[in-house]
């Protein structure tokens, strides 16, 4: 990408405390988001991605380092100035902190009184938000008397009425169920796409990850441990920190507990397009059983990413014929000898 | 009995005015107090320590004074600010004495029960200070600050009724004067129930006028 970041977090720290209950939130990151992205942030709680994504916008100052969104160095603005950046950068929660006291429409209107619109530009462009995110009809109604997922929309109205560059989610959809987080992730992306604001997505959720995020960073103990296209990190995870996060129940865990013991063939899906039943045709072709000893599979854009842990038979004349129909198919394996605990 | 019924016709109408009058008054000094109070609070939206400790000790120290010893400590700031130390009119200025820091403290609970979480989202829509207790703070706590209003109404009644006893005026003089030195049950009891009835009255309204208000209850 040659474009310039609309985000870059340069050598970012975040310390909490001091002395000896001193807590070290964020060490050394170093990010980059590009215009028009989804960049997704994922790690387990305690990891720092909610601080990361408050410093985005200085709701939390870093301790040190440098955080520049659409040109501007925050961490060196006037707080005037700095409430004016705010206003590019737009966000949502996971407890999405509606004003209780004020309706739907109300809420949205609220960032545009803040920027001194008067009340009947602010209204007219809260509506049109209300409407863009399919809540057109609830515009009187309280908070209260909003469903979750409609509090999220109303949120999402409120936090693009200034028609911000940036738009940050924290945890946005971890209070919602699967069938309304995929209904939010959804407009997220359609949001995306039609108003081309850059979106940043904080979750512990794989899943959010892999529905809408071109890019991901994986944050484990306050660091970056691994950033890449989402696809390159699902097919070839590195680090032990994205396996954990890609198949919960890690593989080198299942394999420790296995057993049975003998050989073990680990297939790898990185993104075939894979309809066809591989394991079972083998079966069929070699006419011998194998024993599933993990499986963890996605299918992503129709193409399948994963692995699958064979224990083999023990004849060798067998594992040879699975191996060359393995070939055939052009399904990537690897070869492993049970793992031992040491 | 006509006449008596004049008396506590009169009574009344001091009660009430020395009671609204001085809350009205607590309240214009007690809000914006109250309102320092959290945004100043190390856990607040400018946390201010020195200012936050020092107005907390002031309203801390005017609290524990007894309002009976008040009434009478503020004699000489009443007689300047009033002219006198007598009459319903006088009993104004320890009431508001009183009754302002009581009223600051209530305000500060009902602000900090403000959830956190949507000030941060103000805040992070670029809302300043101002904006943020104008908009965020006093809105939201609504509900809590007319309850707390209640109570605060209810609490000055109860202080105009003890200011009988240094000649302030309304039903607690009534009761002082005629009820406990003249041994007049009836009229002691006559004043009693009438306290009673308005300060129901007064914590129903502000109930309900709370409830109203709420948009939270649905």
């Amino acid at each position: 990408m040659t474009e310039e970041p609309i985000i870059q977090l340069k050598g970012l720290n975040k310390t909490f405390g001091s002395g000896e209950g001193q807590v070290v939130a964020l060490d050394g990151i170093d990010l980059s988001i590009y215009p028009g992205e989804i960049f997704g942030v994922i790690g387990l709680s305690g990891a720092g991605k909610s601080t990361l994504v408050r410093c985005m916008n200085l709701l939390e100052r870093p301790t040190r380092g440098e955080v520049i969104v659409d040109g501007q160095s925050l961490t060196t603005l006037s707080e005037k100035e700095l409430r004016m950046a705010r206003r590019s950068i737009g966000m949502i929660f996971q407890g999405f902190n509606l004003l209780m006291q004020r309706t739907a429409l109300d809420n949205v209107c609220f960032p545009l009184e803040l920027m001194g619109k008067s009340r009947r530009e602010a209204r007219k462009k809260a509506r049109e938000m209300l409407a863009t995110v399919g809540l057109a009809d609830r515009e009187k109604a309280y908070p209260a008397q909003l469903s979750g997922g409609q509090k999220q929309r109303v949120a999402i109205a409120r936090a693009l009425a200034t028609d911000p560059k940036v738009l940050l989610c924290d945890e946005a959809t971890s209070a919602l169920d699967p069938t309304t987080t995929l209904s939010i992730l959804e407009l997220l992306k359609e949001l995306n796409t039609r108003l081309g604001v850059t979106v940043v997505v904080i979750t512990h959720e794989m899943k959010v990850i892999e529905k809408i995020c071109s890019r991901v960073a994986i944050l484990a103990h306050s660091h970056i441990v691994e950033m890449g296209a989402v696809e390159e990190i699902f097919r070839h995870p590195k680090t032990m920190e994205a396996r954990t996060l890609i198949y919960p129940a890690s593989v080198e865990e299942t394999g420790e507990s296995y057993p049975g013991g003998g050989r073990f063939l680990r297939l790898i899906f990185d993104g075939q397009a894979t309809v066809r039943p591989v394991v079972t045709e083998m079966v069929l072709a070699c006419g011998a059983p194998v024993n599933i000893a993990y499986a963890d599979t996605k299918l992503i854009d129709g193409k399948m990413y994963g692995q699958i842990l064979l224990e083999l038979p023990g004849d060798r004349v067998t594992v040879g014929k699975m191996l060359s129909f393995l070939d055939d198919a052009g399904v990537k394996y690897e070869e492993e000898e049970e793992t031992h605990n040491g | 009995m006509g006449n008596m019924l004049g008396l506590v016709g009169t009574g009344l109408l001091e009660t009430i005015y020395m009671t609204l009058g001085s809350t009205v008054i607590a309240y214009i000094i007690g809000l914006p107090v109250g309102l320092l109070l959290v945004v100043t609070d190390k856990e607040g939206i400018r946390p201010h320590l020195v200012l936050n400790r020092t107005v907390g000790i002031i309203v801390n120290i005017l609290r524990s004074v007894p309002f009976i010893i008040l009434l009478v400590w503020v004699m000489p700031v009443t007689r300047a600010i009033m002219g006198t130390t007598i009459g319903s009119k006088a009993t104004v200025v320890p009431l508001v004495i009183s009754a302002a820091p009581f009223v600051a403290r209530m305000v500060e609970s009902s602000a900090k029960e403000v959830d956190r979480g949507v000030i941060e989202a103000t805040i992070s829509m670029g809302a300043s200070t101002m904006q943020i207790v104008r908009k965020v703070l006093m809105p939201e706590a609504k509900p809590s600050l007319i309850i707390g209003a209640a109570i605060a109404i209810t609490t000055v009644l109860g202080y105009s009724a003890m200011a009988g006893i240094v000649g302030g005026g309304g039903l607690g003089a009534i009761a002082i004067n005629y009820g406990y030195y003249r041994s007049n049950s009836q009229i002691m009891l006559l004043m009693v129930i009438v306290l009673v009835v308005i300060v129901q009255i007064f914590q129903e309204i502000g109930g309900r006028l709370s409830n109203k208000t709420d948009k939270r209850i649905r």
